[in-house]
């Protein structure tokens, strides 16, 4: 209103395309502020939390002290890289990193995608419905509660396997403290928890397949095997793919929680790995350019590794995350 | 006629087929249910029961002697407490600025949107890492402070793409078009429009930022010290983990008596039960929600 009646001074003509491009710009500035400003909180957020702690990454080329804080310690250029690759844990917790990693990749990885193709299979909805409520429950329990389910039934006193195994051979395994089972319960007891989880992403790639290509392999005489094989297959391999990719970019970086919980003093040796080690050398041990430099060393790895994962597929298969 | 045969022959091992895909997923049913069955089962039997690894299929005599102990122990109260607030608080702080953030995002007409997702999805890969993150909060007076579980974490990144991708395709452009020539601004239009269109993708939010906080344990682990502060998670570790996988504690144990060691057995299955209790419970009624975020993701992937 007060814009209006100060411009009676200028002539109708004049005022006439300035006026009408001063509100337009008003209306434009308006609508994107009101964006920006929805923004806001969400950038501040990742600001602080996300972004700030990358100007401690220079603790790496450091030597922490913390009376001189971050930006005050002196530089030591690549002692800390140094000191870790000479040090006595570097190839234990890259080759539990990259072994359980592996491991996972081999049998987690596969084992949604073949439970996707069965449920596909399944002409009863309702017993469909079933399964996939039933397992994809376990995705919710907290890793916390996991292990603490795998110490109940792995006991060597009390725990249901074990009193099988000995009903039969007499003898019990200490699952949790013996080194060469940690691999394993660590990847299995992620099945039972993610494979029905997993398997969302593909039942829905499956879904999206066209009911015409069903029917005319029907007719052509194809039995239930084969159109898994030529329909089904080609259908879900493009997500199979971005999936794998994604897989191959977390190689190096096995999840901190249920290692951590599953650690103990006896299983060390095949427990340790990277996010675990630079937990306690970090927090426990109080050695922080030490631990940013063990961090910031996987990172990178992670990284090219997610590339040349992309890389690889996009050569193969055409399919790639960017 | 060669074809027909094949038919026939084709549509004998499709019935095989049938079977073995029940049977497989029967199997399947059985290893999911089983473990969690049986925690249900041994935690109203007789201890001595379960501890010799009598109770398989049925519960064996009754007691909540376990629940009893569970109620009696403070510290599982107080953990509830703490994570209840910290899963409210944190629920509403997350949903809120999720859902503002992400319908910017979705606008074709703003232009800054493709570099402000880069910005986001740059941390999904790169960040500061533990200790300078720890360096950094501990300034911010966040260390041992029950706020650091609100505040960390207030947005991530794939509840913003698939809330995004949600209102991609729930509402389209023209729909904002329409409003703005009736002089409704952003604003106006995300809080009588978008908003109200986007019931399911505000509970998909809130479901899984809400198991998210239920389940948190490493923010605690890290930057609690306080035991008042402790979420659920932390407590309970104490009661599932702590006292079995320390060898040390293990040789403490063998010296109680053996009841004692029984009963600390049974409060495991109902600690379980306990904690696990209001996710389990209300996941099958949420389910559909749980799932079509996961498959509105996938439509971006």
């Amino acid at each position: 209103m007060h814009n209006s009646t100060a411009k009676h001074t200028l002539t109708e003509v004049e005022a006439m395309p300035s006026k009408k491009m001063f509100d337009r710009f008003k209306k434009h500035f308006m609508r994107d502020y009101q964006l920006y400003l929805m923004l806001l909180p969400t950038l501040v957020f990742f600001i602080i939390f996300e972004y700030l702690p990358m100007y401690g990454i220079q603790l790496a080329f450091k030597k922490y002290s913390a009376m001189k804080g971050i930006w005050g310690s002196p530089w030591n250029g690549l002692d800390n890289f140094r000191r870790f690759f000479n040090s006595y844990a570097f190839w234990r917790v890259i080759k539990n990193t990259l072994g359980i990693s592996i491991y996972q990749l081999f049998i987690s990885f596969p084992l949604p995608i073949i439970l996707a193709l069965l449920l596909n299979q399944v002409r009863s909805k309702r017993f469909k419905k079933v399964v996939q409520t039933v397992t994809y429950a376990p995705h919710f329990i907290s890793t916390v509660v996991l292990v603490g389910m795998l110490h109940i039934f792995l006991s060597p006193r009390s725990g249901i396997i074990n009193h099988a195994i000995k009903a039969m051979s007499g003898n019990t395994i200490f699952f949790l403290g013996e080194a060469s089972w940690f691999k394993t319960i660590f990847v299995f007891s992620g099945v039972w928890q993610n494979c029905g989880w997993g398997a969302i992403v593909y039942l829905a790639a499956l879904t999206a397949v066209d009911t015409d290509l069903y029917s005319s392999a029907y007719v052509d005489g194809c039995n239930r095997f084969q159109i898994i094989r030529h329909v089904d297959i080609p259908s879900i391999l493009p997500t199979a793919v971005i999936m794998f990719i994604l897989n191959a970019g977390k190689m190096m970086r096995v999840g901190f929680q249920k290692v951590y919980l599953l650690q103990n003093d006896l299983n060390l040796s095949t427990s340790e790995v990277i996010s675990t080690y630079v937990y306690k050398i970090g927090l426990i041990d109080g050695q922080f350019s030490y631990s940013t430099a063990v961090n910031l060393f996987n990172t990178i790895i992670n990284i090219i590794l997610l590339v040349t994962a992309n890389k690889l597929a996009k050569k193969v298969t055409d399919t790639s995350l960017w | 006629m060669r074809k027909s045969e094949n038919k026939i022959k084709s549509r004998g091992i499709d019935l095989v087929f049938d079977i073995s895909v029940y049977v497989i997923l029967t199997g399947v049913l059985f290893i999911i249910l089983y473990p969690l069955y049986l925690i249900l089962i041994a935690s109203i039997s007789e201890p001595n029961a379960v501890y010799a690894g009598e109770v398989r299929f049925l519960p064996i005599g009754f007691t909540l002697l376990g629940y009893q102990k569970i109620f009696q122990e403070g510290k599982i109260w107080i953990g509830y407490r703490n994570t209840i607030i910290y899963t409210v608080l944190g629920t509403t702080l997350n949903v809120l600025l999720t859902m503002m953030a992400a319908y910017p995002l979705s606008r074709k007409s703003f232009k800054p949107r493709t570099q402000i997702m880069v910005f986001f999805l740059v941390t999904m890969y790169i960040g500061g890492g533990l200790i300078p993150t720890y360096l950094l909060l501990s300034e911010l007076k966040l260390v041992n402070n029950p706020l650091v579980m609100i505040v960390t974490g207030a947005v991530t990144v794939w509840n913003l793409i698939i809330t995004r991708t949600y209102y991609q395709s729930t509402i389209p452009e023209e729909l904002y078009e329409a409003a703005a020539m009736d002089g409704g601004s952003h604003f106006h239009f995300f809080l009588k429009v978008a908003l109200p269109l986007s019931k399911a993708i505000v509970a998909v939010n809130v479901l899984y930022y809400g198991v998210g906080h239920w389940n948190e344990f490493f923010t605690a682990l890290i930057y609690l010290r306080n035991p008042n502060y402790y979420p659920l998670q932390l407590v309970i570790r104490s009661i599932l983990i702590q006292n079995t996988v320390n060898p040390d504690e293990l040789k403490d144990l063998s010296i109680l008596s053996e009841d004692y060691q029984k009963v600390v057995e049974l409060m495991k299955f109902s600690t379980i039960i306990v904690s696990s209790f209001p996710v389990l419970m209300l996941y099958p009624f949420l389910q559909k929600y749980f799932v079509a975020g996961v498959t509105v993701g996938a439509i971006k992937g």
